[in-house]
């Protein structure tokens, strides 16, 4: 099962015939995601070889779709074409389009996620690692071969963090991993995953990584409270942030008393979440947290 | 980035807004001839990127041109919530009948932008928010459509604004989108005695993301106050300068962010923010650590860095180097984790540096940083 990705997803990739486009795509592929193929359309018609597979590149998403079924796109174009990009894939029809592109200007997502949304695609990011279902398929840049398949699922807006915890949680694995994204405005949310991994048989425990600004992170905490019966282990960062600046994120700006970690913790564990306070030690919530439920499940 | 209010009043006239006549200066001399050109009577204000600037001291009326030159010189240089003020703009004095507030934020939640309007202008409108919610009005606005007349009657109907106020809503909405703003903010918005509608003071946050497509912020380059950051930009390193104590470079901002605050939980304070990204070079890392090490408050360096799509042997390869063209002169703690950890530790191993020591996990590192920094 897992959520939005699994091996059964086809995908395209927007920008593939580009630097970061070319190596994600070979890197997609040997975690054995199905990609279909590329669009571009001054090289359609073309053939992009990455070791042993052969990937057409179509002059659309609608001709990629017409021709391969895909249901999913990756977004490597830059900035400046992201927003044409995406509306071209909720035109065509896709299901999900995970936006990596960092940079986007924000009134260009705003338009973007308006747009996807009356037409039924769900959209990843942007300024996003992408999503990986392991042992599956593998949708963005998040290396695949730091962890395995299991039953943990984990949501975050951070790549690195995204990436720590999957290695610390490496021996237990994951069913699906999904960044988000950094930037204020982003098309799937904490609590779209939460949602998502509480339907999903194959997610045991839910890993939710935060950072501060916005106030995504409370309404996850109130989220869990109201609807998610699994266990939730959430880590948040930026508690030293200070006031009014910016820290690499687009959104990790903390204005006033809201949007801060400690007012994120608070709230998470209101709701009853565990939250660590280093990434080793949310690790261990989770490795302790998973061992009582299975003491319980034989008690 | 955050305009300077002199910079809004401009934004605002070229899209038609009306404003009060108004200069800008540094110079007292100066100040006192704008004042003589405006009319005599002026408005001395700081041009400041921090609220509360009248309670400071740094607002103030003037009523002829002498008392102008004085009162700009004692605001110019005047210190306001840490905000050294560099200029004053020089306003001619308006009638007010009525004052409101207008703006347009992002709705991070609803991933759109809302209208935020009040008849209670003038005020601290959080404070306004906060005590009298039903006084500010909150309308969504659909970005496929943007406030046209209809929407910008909807949203003056709804806060209890007057019907001249229709126009200034539809061209601030041109000046949040054509300029790619993320935030306009017009407080107060005044009807005067004569019945004109005039933006007094303003607020624009335009969004960095978009300076690919908007030229001539070029030249509105953010102004760097700290030295180590004004270096670190012009290197092009995303490095924030902090109060500690322990020097930081780390992979990713969300990473660097969680070594700051595992470097504050072992008891030191971090010196900086700086991530380097994904590649992690040796130019890169270079760069970084010479950033660093020019900060004479740093007392160790921790190097934190988790090999995802770069392995760590790769990143080893690149602290090596780095090390060759920068001269250590603090100890260096190093954790490597993630891919090919172990064939990127024995790199460094084998580099043998007497300053440089490695930890396996980030909090251990974490513990010996802020040792080292709060021992030396």
């Amino acid at each position: 099962m897992a959520i939005f990705l699994t091996k059964e997803s086809k995908v395209l990739v927007q920008g593939m015939t580009g630097g970061e486009g070319m190596k994600h795509t070979r890197r997609m592929l040997a975690a054995g995601t199905d990609v279909v193929g590329g669009v571009n359309p001054r090289k359609a018609g073309r053939t992009v070889d990455f070791d042993d597979r052969a990937v057409p590149v179509f002059g659309s998403v609608r001709e990629g779709i017409a021709a391969t079924g895909a249901d999913v796109t990756v977004v490597f174009v830059p900035p400046a074409f992201a927003k044409a990009a995406v509306t071209e894939a909720a035109d065509a029809g896709i299901g999900l389009a995970v936006v990596i592109t960092e940079g986007i200007p924000v009134h260009d997502s705003v338009a973007f996620h308006a747009y996807a949304a009356t037409k039924g695609t769900r959209v990843i990011g942007p300024n996003c690692p992408g999503l990986i279902t392991p042992g599956q398929s593998n949708a963005g840049i998040i290396p695949a071969d730091i962890t395995k398949p299991g039953r943990v699922g984990l949501v975050s807006k951070s790549g690195t963090l995204t990436y720590q915890l999957m290695y610390e949680l490496r021996d237990i694995g994951f069913s699906t991993c999904v960044g988000i994204g950094g930037d204020p405005v982003v098309g799937t949310t904490h609590i779209d995953c939460l949602a998502a991994f509480q339907d999903d048989p194959d997610t045991e425990l839910v890993v939710l990584i935060g950072e501060i600004g916005g106030d995504a992170e409370e309404r996850a905490a109130a989220y869990v409270r109201d609807h998610v019966t699994k266990p939730v282990v959430a880590y948040i960062a930026g508690f030293t942030a200070p006031e009014g600046r910016t820290m690499g994120h687009a959104g990790a700006i903390v204005s006033g008393s809201a949007g801060t970690a400690q007012a994120k913790k608070e709230a998470l564990e209101a709701a009853g979440v565990r939250v660590g306070g280093t990434p080793t030690e949310t690790a261990r919530l989770v490795l302790n947290r998973l061992e009582s439920e299975r003491v319980a499940a034989q008690g | 980035m955050d305009l300077y209010e002199h910079q809004a009043r401009e934004l605002f006239e070229e899209h038609g807004i009306l404003v009060p006549r108004a200069e800008v200066t540094d110079s007292p001399k100066e100040a006192r001839e704008i004042a003589r050109r405006l009319g005599g009577r002026v408005v001395v204000k700081a041009q400041v990127k921090t609220g509360g600037r009248g309670k400071a001291g740094g607002v103030k009326l003037a009523a002829d041109p002498a008392a102008a030159e004085l009162t700009a010189r004692q605001i110019l240089g005047m210190d306001i919530k840490g905000h050294t003020v560099g200029k004053v703009m020089l306003a001619q004095p308006v009638d007010i009948e009525s004052e409101f507030y207008v703006g347009y934020v992002l709705d991070r939640a609803a991933g759109r932008f809302l209208a935020i309007a009040s008849a209670e202008g003038g005020m601290d409108i959080e404070e306004v928010a906060a005590s009298r919610p039903e006084a500010v009005a909150r309308v969504p606005v659909d970005p496929a459509v943007g406030v046209t007349s209809a929407k910008a009657a909807e949203i003056a109907e709804a806060a209890g604004l007057p019907p001249e106020t229709v126009d200034v809503l539809v061209r601030l909405w041109g000046v949040l989108t054509r300029e790619d703003a993320v935030l306009v903010e017009v407080n107060p918005l005044v009807r005067t005695a004569r019945g004109q509608i005039l933006a007094l003071d303003g607020k624009v946050t335009l969004d960095d993301n978009a300076r690919f497509r908007q030229a001539r912020w070029g030249e509105q380059e953010a102004a760097h106050d700290d030295p180590l950051e004004a270096a670190a930009a012009a290197k092009g390193l995303n490095y924030v300068k902090l109060d500690g104590e322990v020097g930081i470079i780390g992979n990713g901002a969300g990473l660097v962010m969680s070594t700051l605050d595992v470097v504050a939980g072992c008891g030191a304070r971090p010196a900086n923010f700086l991530d380097i990204g994904g590649g992690a070079s040796a130019q890169i890392m270079a760069d970084g650590l010479s950033v660093i090490l020019s900060d004479p408050a740093v007392k160790s360096v921790f190097v934190n860095v988790f090999g995802g799509i770069t392995a760590c042997d790769a990143v080893a390869d690149g602290i090596v180097r780095a090390l060759e063209t920068v001269r250590l002169t603090k100890p260096l703690v190093v954790r490597l984790d993630g891919n090919n950890a172990v064939r990127g530790r024995a790199i460094l191993d084998g580099r043998a540096h007497p300053l440089v020591q490695q930890a396996t996990t980030m909090d251990e590192a974490a513990h010996r940083a802020a040792r080292l920094a709060i021992a030396g």
